[in-house]
């Protein structure tokens, strides 16, 4: 018997030991030292969830809700889980067809795999959710989620309180370290932009354990690190929200912007862009197809005209050229100029002036002549004391940016421009070292370099209305449970401008902004009862019109507050290519005042105007054709379609969907020559006439 | 320990049946802690009869009554039948191929009617360990000699080599635990050191470049040639040892095992292989797999299972997540949990804490087994004792190195612990034989 092998034993007896040596040493490393298997366990298993909390509802100055919430519902499937059921009936419901329902369950299995649930129709709309829900329970692994949409009950102020959209890459990588992800919606444009901070609240955690296939198991660790989702706080605004939709209505089918503050707090009573379009348009399930259709039209809806569209201000500008002038001494009220028909200070014969006569100041003003502000700015700029047309502007120039010109003002909307206040640097570089006043004669009558935005101008009447001093135009007044990262700190700041105007100087300004309602310019729309201040604007444009600049029909101007005595309202209107400050933009001002300060419009004469101005049509030319390129296009487009489908030999076919032009008949408004119109859309597309007859256009 | 009176109990070791019963009790608990769902009642189900915990709590005690009856037996009627049963296994073993059942792409399955399906290569590990108990018994045999050593050799090599035929890699390294009850009967040291020497070349393989590996075993030659250049002026034999053996070596690296890789093993085993040093094996090497494309797809490398049971394991931490608290066993997120990996779930549950016990029960038992084979007057007794020590010590350290990624996968189950009523028996018969001719060591002398 071996039994010289017992030392053996104790060898394998050894080699057992070496063998659990080296698994615990494997556990130790495993467990005790290696902390990323935690964290892999965690990523596996620990799902995530975020809560979103509803945003922030936003009220006008009448504590009306004009952008809240609603609930929605999204019509969500597990692909796994619908084995069986009657796909017919389900389709039926849903208005679509089998080979559609297979499709999409196909896209979606391809997107988040078989088990996962995902959207498969997303906000649903009433209708449709009634119809569903007393039917789901019969098509299992479908189900209805509840969620919060943004919601314009007025249909109105879409500029202004702008829209939410989700994030996407250069948006993350902006706001990289604000804790947005993927699928998050944020505010793009607007209040929705500029207090997204206030109104998206904070959002909750909640933990879940999925499983391998991440079908939630359950609570993680009964939610002990769960956080709960905060709602977003309101917010209430200045802006009236029956003014706003007033100043709508009158802007529909023009081109042009309206901007009122209340000169004592500087808060914006309304913004309105025209056109405009249906904020609802952008909230709904048919959301892309209206981005689309907005982004594309050539009246670029999308533009806020009140606040990123630049303007010359024309005339009104006048009111401060004479603030100015009469600082400075160059004129006093009693001061007269002769218009012989043109300026003649400077030996061109520009600018003209209409009214031919003797001009004092009030005079002038009401009437707008420019021989008399020409002179003014003559005067200025020639000042002995400054030495030099280039030192007075900049003298000229430190007055007018006290009244906020030239710069952003402030005001709590995104994308505000700042306008543009030529320097003489500027006039050197284009004139040379030499440059002189009568180069520059223009800019006195508000043309020119001069470029401001429309709220610029409405700050500018809010300023004279208040005899020198604004709060920066605001449009949020508070925050509910308080202003907690100091948004509203710059607009309870009172600011001065140039402390040498006097009292009387706005008196005497004052006064001829009177006579031009009064008497003047503007007298039309004088509002019986009510004393306003205006200034008319008639503004020379050009835009392009096939490949040409051309001169176009004036952009109509007007400026102005009310009442004189303890004023409550400064407005700015600009009604793109409406002609005369007068014909247009003076009316629709004196229609918004009366609303604001009587809250409605007094008199058949009044009404009649209201009435008048609501249904005018004024589409700049240049938009016109455009509009016509895209309908013919389209146009063409479908019959194309039409005609193929007839050599096909399918000529019942019920599919082609309905041509509707985006603009249906060109409007026999200004005296535009309408054969012009025709060899445009002749020359675009020559056999479009040919084909149209049997389309039945309506 | 061995003073009842009791016919049944006269000499059993009841510290490995207490050792046994806690094992089984703790896999029990193990596959309720993979199958137990929160939002069912447990008690209901386990009393149906449907889940797997209370599926393996009957083979238990079907093993509790195979266990009595073993124990009842007499000891001789194993030695008398070792050859005969041995014989019997090896016949099963051929009739798979005939009768076989495919199961889980392994053709070593036998149908023997009821549902119950019997793997021969898994009996057949108890009747070769009797087998080879009787030979190294036998009057006649002298195991110092190197013609015994080769017929010991062959009678473990059959049944591995069938199962390596039945795609059942893992069954038949199983059949390499002998060489540890052999090493204890006398097989000369060097066999298990050349062994160990060629594992280690075939790691460097795996690990380093071909040609760096050749430069440096050429290297390592010259050194072992510089130190011994004395000797060598003087002995030309040991010149032509070192030579050899650097042949050996490079032939082996570059030729032997790529190939092993690439003709032996399918393309799935090489695969895990590879990724056990962390690298990729290029399956369009593999001749094996290339031969049977048209038979099924190829086996998709991937590396799914280790990782996620090492996540478990390595997020239990020291004290682990608590019982029924593991996040990755609820999730289902390592497959075939219940058999293979049964081990995540303990190290997930409980830590390196509960795994450290775990293994301590384990090292107990074993060296309480070695102890009683060194105890035995018997050599059958005692290389049987050795060969069920070596066999358990082959399948814990497979298994649990394979769920730390210390070991590439083969389907090995944790012994007592993992679920299955045909491993749960076998490693019964295996330990109640034991038993059985522990309890007689005292009458015969063979």
């Amino acid at each position: 018997m071996p039994e010289f092998n017992q030392s053996r034993g104790r060898i394998v007896q050894i080699i057992f030991a070496l063998v659990f040596l080296v698994i615990i040493g494997q556990l130790i490393n495993l467990q005790i030292f290696s902390a990323k298997y935690k964290l892999a366990a965690e990523n596996n298993a620990v799902f995530r969830k975020v809560i979103y909390p509803d945003r922030g509802i936003i009220f006008d100055r009448k504590r009306k809700a004009i952008l809240e919430n609603i609930n929605s519902f999204d019509l969500m499937v597990t692909p796994s889980e619908t084995k069986g059921i009657d796909t017919f009936a389900l389709c039926a419901l849903l208005n679509i067809d089998t080979a559609e329902y297979r499709k999409r369950i196909h896209e979606l299995i391809f997107k988040n795999g078989y088990v996962k649930t995902s959207v498969f129709e997303a906000l649903l709309g009433p209708e449709m959710y009634a119809r569903l829900n007393e039917n789901i329970y019969k098509f299992p692994g479908f189900s209805l989620y509840e969620r919060s949409v943004r919601n314009y009950p007025y249909h109105a102020a879409g500029h202004v309180l702008g829209y939410i959209a989700e994030v996407d890459t250069g948006f993350l990588r902006r706001h990289g370290d604000e804790g947005y992800q993927m699928g998050d919606y944020t505010g793009f444009t607007g209040l929705e932009r500029t207090y997204e901070k206030v109104l998206m609240g904070q959002r909750g955690i909640q933990n879940f354990i999925r499983d391998n296939k991440s079908r939630i198991q359950g609570a993680y660790e009964n939610g002990a690190y769960d956080t709960p989702a905060i709602a977003g706080r309101n917010i209430h605004l200045s802006l009236d929200i029956e003014l706003q939709k007033m100043g709508e209505e009158l802007m529909q089918n023009k081109v042009g912007s309206i901007v009122a503050i209340d000169p004592r707090t500087g808060g914006v009573l309304c913004m309105v862009s025209a056109p405009t379009y249906d904020p609802n348009y952008l909230t709904g399930n048919q959301r892309k197809k209206h981005f689309g259709e907005l982004l594309l039209d050539p009246r670029k809806p999308f533009n806020n005209r009140g606040l990123s569209t630049y303007y010359s201000p024309g005339s009104t500008f006048k009111t401060v050229s004479g603030i100015i002038g009469l600082t400075e001494g160059v004129i006093d009220e009693r001061t007269t100029v002769v218009c012989p028909g043109y300026f003649t200070g400077c030996g061109t014969g520009k600018p003209k002036c209409l009214d031919k006569g003797v001009f004092r100041f009030k005079e002038a003003v009401a009437h707008s002549d420019n021989s008399y502000f020409s002179t003014v700015f003559k005067r200025l700029l020639d000042q002995p004391r400054y030495h030099g047309a280039d030192s007075s502007l900049t003298v000229f120039n430190s007055y007018a940016s006290t009244f906020g010109m030239g710069q952003k003002l402030g005001i709590d909307l995104p994308s505000e421009k700042k306008g543009n206040l030529p320097t003489s640097a500027y006039y050197r570089k284009i004139f040379g070292p030499k440059w002189y006043s009568c180069n520059i004669i223009s800019n006195a009558i508000g043309q020119g370099e001069l470029l401001t935005t429309l709220t610029q101008l409405a700050n500018v009447m809010s300023i004279i209305a208040n005899k020198g001093w604004y709060y920066t135009p605001h449009l949020v007044d508070s925050i509910e449970g308080g202003d907690e990262y100091n948004m509203l700190d710059p607009y309870q700041i009172k600011h001065r401008v140039d402390h040498r105007i006097p009292d009387t100087v706005y008196a005497a300004v004052h006064e001829g902004m009177q006579a031009v309602v009064d008497y003047g310019t503007a007298a039309r729309s004088k509002i019986p009862g009510i004393v306003m201040c205006g200034k008319t604007g008639t503004v020379e444009n050009s835009a392009k019109v096939n490949g040409r600049m051309e001169k176009q029909q004036d952009h109509s101007f007007f400026g102005g507050f009310a009442p004189r005595d303890n004023p409550r309202i400064a407005i700015a209107v600009i009604c793109e290519n409406a002609g005369q400050g007068a014909w247009a933009a003076a009316p629709i001002a004196s229609l918004m005042v009366e609303k604001y300060l009587r809250d409605s419009i007094v008199g058949p004469e009044r009404n009649a105007m209201y009435e008048e101005f609501k249904k005018k049509e004024i589409i700049p030319l240049y938009m016109r054709m455009e509009i016509q390129k895209q309908d013919s296009a389209r146009h063409a487009r479908q019959i194309k379609q039409m005609q193929e489908k007839i050599e096909k030999g399918e000529p019942d076919s019920t599919e082609t969907e309905e041509f509707i032009p985006l603009y249906n008949e060109p409007p026999p408004t200004n005296n535009k020559p309408a054969p012009k119109r025709k060899t445009v859309i002749s020359a675009v597309l020559p056999d479009e006439r040919k084909s149209k007859k049997p389309n039945g256009r309506a | 320990m061995s003073t009842r009176n009791n016919s049944i109990s006269q000499g059993v070791d009841w510290m490995i049946i207490w050792l046994y019963a806690v094992l089984v009790a703790v896999g029990i608990l193990c596959i309720f802690m993979v199958e137990y769902k929160p939002d069912t009642n447990w008690v209901s189900s386990f009393i149906g009869g449907k889940t797997s915990y209370s599926k393996q709590l009957i083979y238990a005690v079907l093993c509790t009554v195979i266990a009595t009856f073993i124990l009842l037996t007499d000891s001789k009627l194993f030695t008398a039948f070792a050859n005969l049963m041995y014989a019997g296994g090896i016949l099963l073993m051929l009739a798979t191929f005939v009768l076989g059942k495919n199961i889980n792409g392994s053709k070593s399955w036998i149908p023997i009617g009821g549902g119950f399906n019997l793997q021969p290569a898994e009996v057949c590990k108890i009747f070769t360990a009797l087998a080879l108990a009787k030979f190294l018994s036998r009057q006649e045999t002298e195991f110092t000699k190197p013609k015994s050593q080769i017929i010991a050799s062959l009678l473990i090599s059959a049944p591995a080599i069938l199962s390596i035929a039945q795609h059942e890699l893992g069954l038949a390294l199983v059949y390499s635990s002998f060489l540890l009850a052999m090493y204890r009967e006398g097989l000369p040291a060097q066999i298990l050191i050349y062994g160990s020497s060629f594992a280690v070349l075939v790691i460097a393989t795996l690990v380093v470049e071909r040609n760096t590996l050749a430069i440096i075993l050429t290297v390592i030659a010259g050194c072992i040639f510089f130190i011994l250049r004395k000797q060598a002026r003087r002995n030309r034999k040991s010149l032509v040892l070192v030579v050899g053996l650097w042949l050996l070596c490079v032939g082996a690296q570059r030729f032997v095992v790529p190939y092993i890789f690439d003709n032996v093993l399918e393309c799935y085993q090489s695969t895990r292989i590879y990724s056990m040093v962390g690298k990729e094996y290029d399956c369009s090497q593999n001749k094996k797999s290339a031969r049977k494309e048209g038979e099924k797809a190829a086996h998709k490398p991937d590396d799914y299972n280790v990782r996620q049971s090492k996540i478990a394991i390595g997020s239990g931490g020291v004290t682990g997540k608590g019982f029924l608290k593991g996040t990755q066993t609820r999730g289902k997120y390592v497959p075939a949990q219940s058999t293979d990996f049964i081990f995540t779930s303990l190290g997930e549950a409980f830590g390196f804490v509960g795994c450290f016990a775990f293994l301590a029960i384990y090292l107990f038992m074993l060296y309480r087994i070695i102890r009683i084979a060194e105890r035995q007057r018997s050599t059958f007794s005692r290389v049987y004792a050795y060969s069920v020590a070596s066999i358990l010590l082959f399948h814990i350290a497979v298994n649990v190195s394979m769920t730390i990624g210390l070991f590439p996968i083969v389907g090995i189950p944790l012994p007592l612990i993992s679920y299955g009523g045909s491993s749960l028996l076998t490693f019964t018969i295996l330990i109640f034989i034991l038993l059985r001719l522990d309890a007689d060591r005292q009458m015969v002398l063979r």
